[in-house]
């Protein structure tokens, strides 16, 4: 479904990605890990030009669309949940959820906010609450119900489940599992290497702007030593 | 003072007022969402008045020059936006204000070479042009009286649209969270032209109505922008109801400062020196309120929610 191809970007002078080859097939699950500063983020960014590329190719359902602005990507049928989960605070919960929603490019199940509420009843009890508001927790339910509303085929979650209680990460893991279950293609940057281990059908591993190791969870226990090595401090 | 003249003056105020308000409605919602300090702004009042006046003239109907006004104004603020102000977002404050400035300059020779430096006159519609008796003893232009209907009827829309559109959500949203909100795949883009636009729109509003009671001619904006400003930041940039209260309590006490000052220094005061004082204090009235209302609220009276 989205592939990337030597792809390349940075700040300014600053090279960050160098030449990320990445692909993502309809239906998987995909990790992307790496310790901090790695370009995990700077390549969610380059995909949806929220970030420039400098160099390299974009494909989706193998057209190419590099170059396309932020908001045609995700026309595309990719939707977001950005690392801080970046919840609209001036806005109701209810208002967070309708604003940027939009219709199922093709027919099946759509994601409307009684689907939401059903995901996570407390959004429905906070409906009219400013999204300001909210605990941590919460707000991450929103961003992920946010995603949702634009009913993509692809959906990016970048460091979703980061500084979140055990008990309220362990309700927000469950609905990853629902969404996967229920076929929906998955790009996930996440720390939790036994969660993502048991959750992901393939892995990969960013160091220093590029993927440096690539597989699924058989190659992933295999390598565990090298892998250790590559996503801890 | 008899209780008429006052209640009258109010009205006035209250007229002059609702004018403001139509001009920081627009200046506050760009500078509230898209950081940007537009000092064309009363380019597009002087764009309103005259294209108002001109196609009423040819057409003898002041509605269709109303039409013209409001049309022309909000085309040639979009075009503005497309064209220059686009470039402007990222860049900083001094920047706008340079490249805004030459606009203004730019819109006056464009006017002076198109119709040529003598000001146009404008007749208030016929329907319009009498007198309503509001109480006995107290008649009242129904033309200001219209005006002030307007600009009540535009801030219930305003409210209506930002608070409870799709489009207010996203123009909402936008103000904290632009890449996000294009991330999800809203134009952003396309919705700050529409944003510019309408704000353009609502300036040619006013410099139209404002036509048949002063002159339209070249500069006239430039006379209105200064207290525009002065409005928004009395009522708190970004927010439309502060624009709403700040440019009632400007219009109300402009007018009335100058109409109860030089009579309550008159009753100390040889004639001649009251009204030179009296006149004095009452051009600094608003500055001083504006002060009093930053010592109060050093944000303004409704600072916009995550402005």
């Amino acid at each position: 479904m989205l592939r990337l191809e030597a792809l390349s970007a940075g700040y300014g002078p600053l090279q960050v990605l160098f030449g990320v080859d990445l692909e993502v097939a309809a239906g998987e699950v995909v990790t992307l890990m790496g310790r901090n500063g790695m370009g995990k983020t700077t390549t969610i960014r380059a995909i949806l030009r929220l970030l420039k590329p400098s160099g390299g190719r974009i494909l989706f359902d193998g057209r190419e669309v590099t170059g396309l602005p932020s908001h045609r990507m995700a026309r595309l049928g990719i939707a977001l949940v950005p690392e801080g989960r970046q919840v609209f605070p001036t806005l109701t919960v209810r208002e967070n959820l309708v604003a940027t929603a939009r219709p199922p490019l093709a027919e099946g199940t759509a994601w409307d906010l009684d689907a939401v509420y059903g995901l996570f009843p407390r959004l429905r009890e906070r409906s009219g609450q400013y999204a300001r508001t909210l605990s941590g927790g919460e707000q991450q339910m929103l961003a992920i119900g946010r995603a949702l509303m634009t009913n993509p085929r692809l959906l990016i979650l970048d460091e979703a489940t980061e500084g979140l209680a055990p008990r309220i990460r362990a309700e927000i893991w469950a609905c990853f599992r629902r969404l996967k279950a229920a076929g929906l293609t998955i790009l996930i940057v996440d720390k939790n290497l036994k969660e993502l281990t048991a959750f992901a059908d393939r892995h990969s591993v960013m160091e220093k702007g590029r993927i440096v190791w690539q597989g699924d969870a058989a190659a992933l226990a295999a390598d565990r030593e090298r892998l250790l090595g590559l996503l801890s401090v | 003072m008899p209780a008429l003249l006052f209640v009258e003056q109010v009205l006035n105020g209250l007229q002059f007022g609702v004018m403001l308000f139509l001009m920081a409605a627009g200046l506050t919602l760009v500078f509230g969402i898209m950081r940007l300090i537009n000092l064309a702004h009363g380019s597009f009042y002087m764009v309103g008045a005259y294209l108002c006046a001109l196609a009423a003239g040819a057409s003898g109907s002041f509605l269709l020059g109303l039409l013209a006004g409001l049309a022309g104004a909000a085309l040639v603020g979009a075009a503005v936006e497309f064209l220059v102000i686009r470039r402007l977002y990222d860049r900083d404050h001094l920047d706008q204000v340079l490249a805004t400035f030459g606009l203004i300059l730019f819109f006056n020779e464009l006017v002076k070479i198109l119709f040529g430096p003598r000001p146009l006159l404008l007749d208030p519609p016929a329907l319009l042009s009498g007198a309503v008796e509001l109480l006995p003893g107290l008649p009242y232009p129904a033309y200001r009286l219209a005006i002030i209907g307007v600009g009540i009827a535009v801030a219930l829309g305003l409210y209506l649209l930002i608070r409870h559109s799709r489009l207010g959500m996203i123009i909402r949203a936008g103000a904290t969270h632009r890449e996000i909100v294009a991330a999800l795949g809203v134009n952003i883009r396309l919705v700050y032209t529409l944003v510019f636009g309408l704000g353009a729109l609502l300036a040619g509003l006013a410099g139209a109505m404002i036509g048949p009671l002063l002159s339209v001619q070249i500069g006239m904006g430039e006379e209105i922008l200064i207290l525009t400003f002065v409005v928004i930041v009395i009522g708190g940039i970004g927010s439309i109801k502060g624009a709403l209260v700040g440019a009632l309590l400007v219009g109300v006490t402009d007018t009335l400062a100058r109409v109860l000052l030089p009579l309550a220094f008159g009753a100390f005061l040889e004639p001649s020196a009251a009204a030179g004082v009296a006149a004095s204090l009452a051009s600094m009235m608003i500055y001083i309120v504006m002060a009093l209302v930053l010592v109060w609220r050093p944000h303004g009276l409704f600072p916009a929610e995550g402005a």
